[in-house]
């Protein structure tokens, strides 16, 4: 990993934004606040450059052909697994599992560990704070196994309650622990190095959901010790259809593929199929190749910029913004953790979030609005949603001071 | 009017206004206006769940015409939900059923008649018409 920059040499956010062709556009006639990172971040052109040029040099299936392209594209489809490895410091490369995006790794998870070790009185242990990918897969693979959803409350302020967690991690039945290490709908980041701690003392395996960790945070799965962890590419500024699923060697090896066919396969009789090593057993079909070759420009172009820089950076934005928004009349912050990175979730007086987020766009400013498919958290706080302000490493204090403006006008023109 | 007249009035009135700013005046304070609904009929059987925000409608026969009321919990759509109704209601089921309705799309709001924007209007739309379309079944088959 990269740790060779100085990481106090401050970021010149215009020369960054420059590499982003999308940010020069504009809406409704403003130039663009894209606020709306959490869901997804734009691409830098180099990104875009690969993926050109993989269609345009190398495109050929991988792991198959003996023909001049199909090993060049198996070389660079294999050097974005090494990439991966190394961006989050996995200790294989054959640790990482190409998927679809989090929630196809989620469900791979959820679906496999199920089979292979979910049994009627079983418990499984999620957090209040989850989206829906982290939940439904869970109660999917509950419901099928008669095993159990149980549920780490958080408080008022958007934290999960720790004591209530220890508890509920000792009740002798929890099989796995899926939790999300930064919330897409309040922004706090949980403890989740303690909890793997906590989780592994009583002998428990923790999938941690990194999708909205991945772009804000240093990812090193051997110091957290995490059993498995996913994110998207779409959202670490790379293409969208493909994620990343890391799992310890140990326990990928027991559990059971995930889909049938192409390289998942060793041999195949009509009396028995034999299945390939890792990460091949969990890897049907062609896989996404183009997309990872994105995802792989997309993270040495977070490497040239320095991780710990854009956390540095974002922080910084994040107190700024906290600052600039508690100006604007009526505004109630929702989720107020110590701890947060990538969003700001709030409310408008007593304005839906949906006129709010309407009025934003009109002055072409990109947020999201609603229950940020965390339908539960929302139910938890009373409210039918926020307005959600996320961040990413091109955000500016100006981006900031157009949305605090466009708040102002909204509120006005709300009454 | 016909539903093809209340329209032409509908874009006529916004014609007057030339900024962003001031079309969503007016229909925030049309959302503002008398509440829509009878309180009674704002239940959750007559709710229209969008992903965004909600919508109530209620449905009655009078006369062989379709009377609708309506209200929302976000104030633009309960604007754009009045101007439905304006255009939509005191209607037979047929002129409902076979009514296009373009003045969303005319005043230069065509992206809550998307799917993808989901505010509820859409599926408002579709159940208006799916009512019609039940109450002229009703009446071939009786």
């Amino acid at each position: 990993m990269s740790h060779t920059l100085n990481i106090y040499e401050p970021l010149s956010i215009e020369a960054i934004r420059a590499e982003f062709p999308i940010l020069q556009t504009t809406v409704y006639g403003y130039p663009l606040v894209y606020l709306d990172n959490a869901a997804s971040t734009q691409k830098p052109s180099v990104v875009l450059e690969a993926l050109d040029e993989y269609y345009k040099t190398i495109n050929a299936n991988v792991h198959r052909g003996v023909h001049h392209l199909s090993q060049l594209a198996t070389d660079a489809f294999e050097e974005a697994r090494r990439k991966v490895a190394a961006f989050i410091n996995a200790a294989h490369d054959y640790e990482i599992i190409f998927t679809r995006g989090t929630t196809n790794g989620i469900n791979t998870i959820s679906s496999t560990f199920g089979r292979a070790f979910l049994k009627p009185g079983d418990e499984v242990l999620i957090s209040a704070m989850e989206h829906h990918s982290n939940i439904v897969p869970w109660q999917m693979a509950c419901e099928y196994y008669g095993a159990k959803l149980k549920v780490i409350p958080m408080t008022d302020r958007g934290e999960l309650e720790l004591d209530e967690y220890s508890r509920l991690l000792n009740s002798g039945r929890v099989k796995i622990v899926a939790v999300t290490y930064v919330s897409n709908s309040l922004g706090t980041v949980n403890p989740v190095r303690d909890m793997i701690r906590q989780a592994h003392a009583a002998g428990i395996p923790v999938l941690v959901d990194a999708a909205q960790a991945v772009q804000h945070i240093l990812i090193d799965v051997q110091d957290l010790d995490a059993d498995f962890l996913v994110f998207s590419s779409h959202k670490i500024y790379g293409p969208t259809g493909i994620g990343v699923l890391y799992g310890k060697e140990a326990w990928l090896n027991k559990l059971p593929p995930h889909e049938g066919g192409g390289e998942m396969i060793k041999t195949v009789s009509f009396g028995k199929t034999t299945y390939n090593d890792l990460p091949f057993k969990f890897e049907a079909g062609t896989p996404d190749m183009s997309g990872a070759i994105g995802l792989k420009a997309a993270l040495d172009y977070v490497d040239s910029i320095g991780i710990d820089r854009i956390q540095l950076a974002e922080e910084a934005l994040l107190t700024y913004a906290l600052d600039a928004l508690s100006t604007v009349p009526g505004i109630r912050f929702v989720g107020e953790a110590e701890h947060r990175a990538g969003a700001i979730s709030f409310l408008l007086g007593k304005h839906h979030p949906f006129d709010v987020g309407e009025l934003l766009d009109k002055q072409g400013i990109a947020v999201r609005t609603g229950h940020h498919c965390c339908q539960p958290v929302m139910d938890r706080l009373d409210i039918p949603g926020t307005v959600r302000a996320s961040f990413s490493v091109y955000n500016t204090p100006s981006d900031v001071d157009r949305l605090v403006a466009a708040l102002v006008k909204s509120g006005r023109m709300l009454g | 009017m016909t539903i093809q007249e209340e329209q032409d009035a509908i874009v006529e009135e916004f014609s007057y206004f030339d900024s962003w700013d001031d079309k969503y005046q007016f229909i925030i304070d049309l959302g503002k206006g008398l509440p829509m609904i009878d309180p009674q009929y704002k239940v959750d059987e007559n709710l229209i769940r969008g992903c965004q925000s909600r919508v109530w409608l209620h449905a009655s026969v009078e006369d062989g015409k379709l009377w609708f009321t309506a209200d929302s919990d976000a104030l633009i759509t309960k604007g754009l939900v009045s101007m439905v109704v304006r255009v939509l209601t005191g209607h037979t089921p047929k002129e409902i059923v076979d009514a296009d309705i373009f003045f969303i799309d005319a005043i230069g709001l065509r992206s809550h008649l998307s799917p993808t924007r989901s505010n509820g209007l859409l599926s408002m739309l579709k159940q208006i018409k799916a009512y019609a379309l039940a109450y002229t079944l009703k009446n071939q088959t009786s």
